[in-house]
């Protein structure tokens, strides 16, 4: 089998899926595409199943928040063809208000946790998923602390105020 | 944020609808169980000695990692590597170091790759020797984790002389290491590579055929590879199921393809496979230490970091006396360094499986994100499922075969 | 010849066939070098602890030879590594289960004061939720200043009035924590 290039995955891809591909770029040689919310599953799982392609380890899920822009969420997808070695990240935008994006727990079993991971620090609403609970952070939060609006430190700490520092 | 969120409550329990006709036994384990070598909680239902089913809760020392990076430049997250996966730092240290370097387009010379190498290697064996001491404390063989954390304080000692630090190393910096291994750094290595094959040795007839050992573990919790893969699982558990997946061979780095090691895989497995693959890769981590200091002497001595003083923060008594070294310290302590800006994903062979680091950069000061793709959380969450049907006592040790880092879990 | 060395008597009358002193002293002394440790390990600062109790820097050295994973039979809980807020409830619950007297190590930065940890999920420090004797600074402490916190602790145990315990005062600390005092 001839070696796979990002070249190949790109018109492949742009074939099936058309406008609802975006190529992003390819920074430090790892194919970046992003499609829209309601393909992704129709994606990964083309990915995964499609002869030449073979994208068959889901190595990682997390979410960025960029709060400037218009579309304030990004859902990460980083896949592995273990076959051939070869990475490539999807990248799905998602609306600020109530993001939401279809599961992909019945793609690989292993999305579980990384998919409540990400709900438990953004927010973000994986539809279809069997267990969708906070993960790491307390039940009780209320808030979603990896929002760019939230600070690092705890707001309730007693023991920083400036008075103590005789400022 | 909208409301406070310093209150203690504790956890709201799991089963809550428990049938009182079922005679299933709702049982507590953890978080703080002296059976599961750090804070994981599982709650079982028990039918007997079996396991019905299992609940996984995790975050019981949730730090916020991927928040504090936020906040702080490339070279001060290095210490919060160090805390991911305690057992084995520096190949953390590194990989952030490592990726760090790709997103600047740093060049490292050959030398201070091998010596990368040596590091690294070592914290492999660092980490296996823990795992695989604890597996046999919990079979019931406390004598042979005795002996071989003689070895691992041996580490320390190298470690020691290398950076000063035992546990959490904060080895290296961008672009390199901050001094040379000294004479005495040598010296030990060298003295470990001949002291430390006779124990491992020894460690190994002590289990191998072992009958009470092989009985606790050959057979338990087997998992096969097209499961193992569905679960995302790397490092040594994924090589013991037979999958050949090994960062340092597919996407090499710090010039691993110069090396000679095998990828020691397994058949079934089992808890008794991922011992021997642990156990073989040791040697094989050896062998790699040896390459590496062979070829260390043929490079040019003296070389310890890449010529790139934009990054590399120069030397203290540089800083103090010399004009140029106080520029470049206050430029790239205050961050006005010109950065990229870009993403990368990098990632390296930790001792528990891929450690992969996704670094989004906006050409501020601090990450803009940056995400720990941890081993130990993508293994660990297959543990609950696969516990169904198994023996309490079984799942105990494939817990620790597992080798899930508490630190590492919940970042 | 035994190389055994045996502990310092504590201050007392001695005479001919007999050693008089105080009950504090002699129970004190009892104490000191009997402590059985609970070690709550959560991270990095367990691993040194591990250390600590192995062959190298041997803690049984001290009279703690038997790490108690029971709250009910230990003296002194070692509290090592980061304590997230999820997790301080299990650690109250622990030092509640302890039996009187009972002593407390914070060991390493993090259960000290939350450690390089100022975020929104970690507890600043255990002593917002229970009482410390000693505290260990390091992160993480090198096996030598675990042993010595524990010497630091042996001090207090040597010292410790007998009544200290029933004291007001006491009762007061235990109150200001929110922990039921059971005697009374």
């Amino acid at each position: 089998m001839d070696k796979l290039t990002n070249q190949f995955i790109v018109d492949n891809l742009t074939g099936k899926f058309g406008q609802d591909i975006e190529i992003l770029g390819e920074p430090y040689d790892l194919l970046t595409v992003s499609t829209i919310s309601s393909r992704i599953t129709e994606l990964l799982i083309y990915l995964k199943d499609e002869e030449s392609l073979r994208f068959n380890y889901l190595t990682d899920i997390t979410a960025v928040h960029y709060p400037k822009q218009d579309k304030e969420f990004a859902v990460v997808y980083h896949l592995h063809n273990l076959f051939q070695n070869i990475r490539i990240r999807i990248k799905v935008f998602l609306d600020g208000s109530n993001p939401t994006i279809s599961t992909v727990t019945n793609i690989w079993k292993g999305a579980n946790w990384m998919e409540r991971e990400t709900y438990d620090f953004y927010g973000i609403n994986f539809e279809g998923h069997p267990d969708l609970r906070r993960i790491l952070n307390m039940d009780e939060l209320d808030v979603f602390p990896m929002r760019k609006e939230h600070p690092l430190e705890d707001p309730n700490r007693v023991d920083k105020k400036d008075f103590y520092f005789g400022r | 944020m909208s409301s406070p969120i310093t209150k203690i409550t504790p956890n709201r329990p799991v089963f809550e609808d428990n049938d009182p006709q079922d005679e299933l036994i709702t049982l507590n384990i953890g978080p703080t169980h002296p059976a599961t070598h750090g804070v994981f909680q599982n709650v079982v239902q028990i039918d007997g000695e079996r396991i019905v089913s299992g609940v996984s809760t995790i975050g019981y020392i949730h730090r916020a990692f991927e928040k504090i990076a936020e906040h702080r430049p490339f070279y001060q997250i290095t210490p919060l590597t160090d805390r991911l996966n305690y057992c084995s730092s520096p190949i953390n240290n590194i990989g952030w170091h490592m990726t760090v370097e790709k997103l600047l387009g740093i060049e490292i010379p050959k030398r201070v790759q091998y010596m990368r190498v040596i590091v690294m290697e070592l914290a492999r064996i660092a980490d296996h020797i823990i795992c695989n001491g604890i597996l046999g404390v919990d079979t019931g063989a406390f004598s042979g984790f005795l002996y071989v954390m003689q070895e691992r304080e041996f580490i320390y000692e190298i470690y020691e002389e290398i950076c000063g630090a035992r546990l959490t190393t904060n080895i290296g910096r961008i672009g390199g290491f901050e001094r040379d291994f000294n004479e005495v750094a040598f010296q030990k290595i060298e003295e470990f590579l001949e002291r430390y094959p006779p124990v491992l040795k020894e460690f190994e007839e002590l289990f191998v055929r072992n009958r009470i050992f092989i009985e606790r573990t050959a057979g338990v919790a087997g998992v096969t590879p097209e499961e193992a893969l569905d679960y995302s699982w790397s490092g040594p558990i994924l090589r013991a199921t037979g999958v050949d997946y090994d960062v340092r061979v597919v996407s090499p780095y710090c010039s691993y393809e110069e090396f000679d090691f095998e990828v020691p895989v397994g058949t079934n497995g089992d808890v008794y496979d991922r011992f021997m693959v642990r156990n073989a890769e040791m040697y094989e981590s050896l062998k790699i230490i040896r390459q590496a200091l062979d070829k260390i002497a043929k490079e040019p001595a003296g070389v310890f970091h890449a010529d790139v003083p934009e990054f590399y923060l120069p030397p203290k008594e540089q800083v103090y006396n010399n004009m140029e070294a106080l520029i470049y310290h206050f430029k790239i302590v205050m961050g006005e360094w010109e950065t990229p800006q870009s993403e990368v994903y990098h990632a390296v062979e930790g001792a528990n499986g891929e450690l992969g680091f996704y670094l989004i950069h906006d050409g501020g000061r601090t990450p803009y994100r940056l995400h720990f793709r941890r081993p130990s959380f993508v293994n660990y969450q297959m543990f609950a499922p696969m516990s169904a049907g198994m023996l309490l006592s079984d799942a105990i040790l494939n817990m620790s075969s597992l080798n899930v880092i508490a630190g590492e879990l919940d970042a | 010849m035994s190389n055994v060395t045996l502990s310092e008597a504590p201050p007392g009358v001695e005479g001919a066939g007999f050693f008089a002193t105080t009950l504090d002293k002699a129970i004190g002394l009892a104490r000191a070098n009997s402590l059985w440790p609970l070690p709550f390990a959560t991270s990095c600062c367990g691993i040194e602890f591990m250390a600590t109790m192995g062959s190298t820097y041997d803690l049984a050295r001290f009279g703690a030879e038997r790490p108690s994973f029971s709250p009910r039979q230990a003296d002194m809980l070692l509290v090592m590594g980061t304590i997230a807020k999820k997790m301080a409830p299990v650690l109250k619950q622990v030092y509640i289960q302890m039996a009187e007297p009972r002593w407390v190590i914070a060991v390493g930065a993090c259960a000290s004061s939350g450690g390089i940890f100022d975020t929104y999920s970690v507890l600043q420090g255990i002593d917002e939720i229970i009482p410390v004797d000693v505290y260990v600074p390091g992160c993480p402490p090198r096996p030598e200043a675990i042993l010595d916190g524990v010497l630091k602790l042996q001090e207090i145990v040597k010292n410790e009035s007998l009544n200290r315990r029933n004291t007001p005062e006491y009762k007061a600390l235990l109150e200001k924590y929110g922990i039921a005092t059971s005697n009374g």
